[in-house]
């Protein structure tokens, strides 16, 4: 389970710290898919880097814990390997590594972190190649730089790759959603679904009831002010996208 | 001062980043990783040493001459390089910083004692055979062939192990050549230049100083008057040299300056593969290291000529270090002829070094690619200079800097086209990664153009690691140092893929160790 209790963070430093997040609260159980929804610039994405450890964002109060361990202590990388996996709203190109050999040393990097073997070669290539088939991702396009020269959509299908062979126990995706098209939609939604599994949890951050009519949430919440002004069912969402998000911000005050 | 004399006047094409806001607090403790435990070739070895008397004269160059019982021509190009020395001034034009240097502090021989006199492998003495094992180098043609140890180990990850013929110079003297009989018998002469003064002396003789004159420079005329050792390369007429031939600099005495002196020569439509590595111990004083490389390449000949240059950079304090002080020139002599110089530079206190290309033959071409890598305190002046004298020659200029720490790294460099280089062309592309927000890199690229129909290309960038893509990375569950070094490798990854595939692995591991602690 993913606990949240009475978050609150700033981004910037010193003079110019700015309070994002503010007492945010927010359990996700274990076997569950929770959908955050929310104005632009309400604090979603600051919340998806706090969790994942970014610099730049420093807590000034409150928790948050993967099955029961402290992980705002832990460095990114740590709290990776503690199976935490980040869907980028803009995911980052790195020139002259090919994705393969990124996901590669990942991987290994992860296991070797949890006292685990490292992946054979051929393991390796099988598994990738399956997924890349589940995506309908050009294996070519595993052997170029990550997210060099990639379109909006194939940058948001590589992060789902990545979170496939990464195998995560709580994943945050970040407006996946965006710049895919139609298609694309539902497979990255089947790749998403076919992680689903009673030990694994997600937080899906979108702006779009279409998302969730693929990845059909447990719950919704919403995210306004830095905290969570509403929780609700699948329900929750649709009353957004038919009215918007003032009727709710009217209940929270 | 032709090598690179003239550019510090184009200065003003400089164009200089330094970068302010930073995403490592920690460059301070940034070198001090870079301190012993991570440079592994630091240790001395302990052998007894014979010295030239400390210092340069005169006496010191009849000595070294004396030592090598060399003719009478070479004693005297000695004696003329040296005096025309103490008529010449010290370059000043490099963006790099050093205490005067005092040329009588040094010993300009040392070597280990009977050393002129091993006749095979089995007299060099045991502390000189581990030295090179330690290092990774086995001179045992045996265990080069078993894959026992180092060259062979790295490059395990391939599937059919190279092999790769060493000569070893040991401070002042070539210790061992490997392969050389294999090598005759494919009419490649590989061994140390001592020693093919006196087996070769008309080859010798007909090539040394024609590419790089005793009246070059500063360092290169001191070299001509105090050059001790050296490798020499003949490959004959159509002949494609079996294996990689490699030297393995190693300086070892304190207070000691290492002089070498190489030459190869690639005989009409021959080909060669050369590699160049060295490492010297942690010392808190300064050694000097001041070579001269010569290629000539005759007719439809190449030569492939790589470095990794591994030299003791210096404590984190800037205390210690080599000063890399070299001339490397090829001469593309012969008609479609084709030179390439590869080679990453990571260590050294101070590297001045500008391997170039003179394009001489028509349709010949030169390359240059290049990684240089300075962290801690370390400042390195490198770049290449491409003269196009022939007909429709082109060049290649690949350069990646990479600045950490507190250090500085220029890339500097000439493209020259004469007036009947006709049709000639040019591709420069230097890209800058900026670790950190206390170090500096600096790209001065000069162009030199009497043709109106030469097509020449430039480009440059210089990018920051990014805060984005070192927190990409993490996520995924790779470590900071990890991190560093896949998106380094990342950035060089072009030249990486010029280096023969063992060296690759190499200097892989070398960037990875240069690095450490280059973030907070
Ligand atoms: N580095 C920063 N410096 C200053 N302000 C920042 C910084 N990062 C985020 N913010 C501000 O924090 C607020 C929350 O941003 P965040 O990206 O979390 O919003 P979001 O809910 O993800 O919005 P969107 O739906 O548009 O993606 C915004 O007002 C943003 O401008
Ligand atoms: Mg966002």
């Amino acid at each position: 389970m993913l606990k949240i209790e009475n978050l609150t963070a700033t981004v910037g430093e010193g003079e110019d710290a700015k309070t994002i997040l503010n007492g945010l609260s927010l359990a996700v159980p274990t076997g569950e898919v929770h959908a955050i929804m929310g104005p632009n610039g309400a604090g979603k994405s600051t919340l998806s880097y706090v969790l994942t450890g970014r610099e730049g964002y420093a807590v000034t109060g409150g928790s948050a814990t993967l099955n029961g361990a402290d992980i705002l202590a832990l460095e990114p990388e740590a709290r990776a390997a503690a199976g935490l996996f980040l869907s980028f709203q803009y995911p980052v190109e790195i020139p002259g590594v090919p994705v393969m050999t990124f996901v590669r040393t990942a991987m290994n990097a992860q296991r070797k972190a949890r006292g685990e073997t490292e992946i054979s070669a051929p393991d390796f290539i099988k598994k990738s190649r399956e997924i890349a088939k589940v995506l309908s991702l050009d294996p070519e396009m595993l052997k170029r730089p990550v997210n060099v020269g990639f379109s909006g959509g194939e940058k948001k299908r590589l992060e789902i790759y990545q979170m496939m062979m990464l195998e995560p126990r709580f994943m945050v995706l970040d407006e996946t959603d965006s710049g895919l098209d139609i298609d694309a939609l539902r497979t990255v939604a089947e790749g998403v679904n076919a992680l689903r599994a009673p030990d694994r949890g997600m937080l899906v951050i979108t702006h779009y009831q279409r998302l969730l009519d693929y990845i059909k949430p447990d719950k919704v919440h919403v995210l306004a002010k830095g905290r969570i002004i509403k929780t609700g069912g699948p329900e929750l969402a649709h009353r957004l996208e038919a009215e918007g998000y003032d009727g709710v911000l009217a209940e929270a005050v | 001062m032709d090598c690179c004399g003239g550019m510090d006047e184009h200065d003003e094409t400089c164009t200089e980043v330094k970068v302010k806001e930073g995403i490592d607090a920690g460059t301070v403790a940034a070198a001090k990783r870079l301190e012993s435990e991570n440079y592994s070739a630091g240790f001395v070895t302990d052998i007894e040493m014979e010295f030239a008397p400390k210092g340069l004269s005169e006496s010191t160059v009849r000595f070294i001459s004396a030592k090598k019982g060399e003719p009478e021509w070479l004693l005297e190009w000695r004696l003329d390089a040296y005096r025309r020395w103490l008529t010449m001034e010290e370059p000043v034009w490099a963006r790099v910083n050093y205490p005067k240097i005092d040329y009588q502090a040094f010993y300009y021989y040392a070597a280990p004692k009977n050393a002129a006199k091993y006749k095979s492998i089995d007299e060099v003495p045991k502390e000189i055979l581990d030295t090179y094992a330690k290092l990774g180098i086995p001179l045992r043609e045996a265990e080069v062939l078993l894959g026992v140890e180092g060259a062979a180990e790295t490059a395990a990850t391939a599937r059919e192990k190279p092999r790769i013929a060493v000569d070893a110079v040991f401070d002042s003297v070539s210790v061992a050549t490997t392969f050389r009989e294999e090598l005759k018998k494919a009419g490649v002469i590989f061994m140390s230049i001592s020693e093919a003064v006196h087996e070769y002396p008309d080859l010798v003789r007909k090539y040394l100083g024609t590419v790089v004159p005793a009246t070059d420079n500063y360092f290169a005329t001191l070299n001509t008057a105090v050059f001790s050792d050296g490798t020499f390369v003949y490959v004959p007429k159509g002949v494609r040299c079996p294996m990689e031939l490699s030297t393995y600099f190693r300086m070892n005495a304190e207070s000691t300056g290492q002089f070498e002196r190489t030459l190869i020569i690639a005989d009409e439509g021959a080909y060669v593969s050369y590699l160049e590595g060295c490492t010297a111990p942690m010392r808190d004083e300064n050694q000097l290291h001041a070579a001269v490389v010569e290629l000539v390449a005759l007719d439809d000949a190449e030569i492939k000529y790589s470095t990794v240059q591994n030299w003791w950079p210096g404590d984190e304090d800037g205390k210690g270090g080599i000063y890399n002080f070299v001339t490397k020139r090829g001469d593309c002599r012969g008609a479609r002829s084709k030179i390439s110089w590869t080679q990453v530079e990571t260590g050294s206190a101070i590297t001045w070094k500008y391997p170039s290309c003179v394009l001489r033959g028509d349709d010949s071409v030169g390359e240059f690619y290049s990684i240089a890598v300075t962290n801690g305190r370390q400042q390195a002046d490198t770049g290449t200079k491409m003269i196009h004298l022939g007909k429709r020659t082109k060049s290649r200029i690949i350069s990646k800097g990479i600045s950490a720490g507190k250090s500085d790294n220029t890339y500097r460099g000439l493209v020259s086209i004469h007036k009947k280089a006709e049709g000639a062309r040019n591709f420069t592309q230097c890209d800058s990664l900026l670790i950190g927000d206390k170090c500096g890199a600096h790209t001065v690229p000069y162009i030199e153009n009497r043709r109106a129909d030469a097509q020449l290309e430039h480009e440059a960038t210089t990018t920051k690691l990014s805060e984005d893509q070192l927190f990409y990375v993490r996520q995924r569950g790779i470590g900071e140092e990890q991190a560093v070094a896949l998106l380094v490798n990342g950035f060089v990854r072009d030249v990486l893929q010029e280096l023969p595939m063992e060296f690759a692995v190499e200097a892989q591991k070398l960037l990875e160790v240069s690095l450490e602690g280059s973030v907070g």
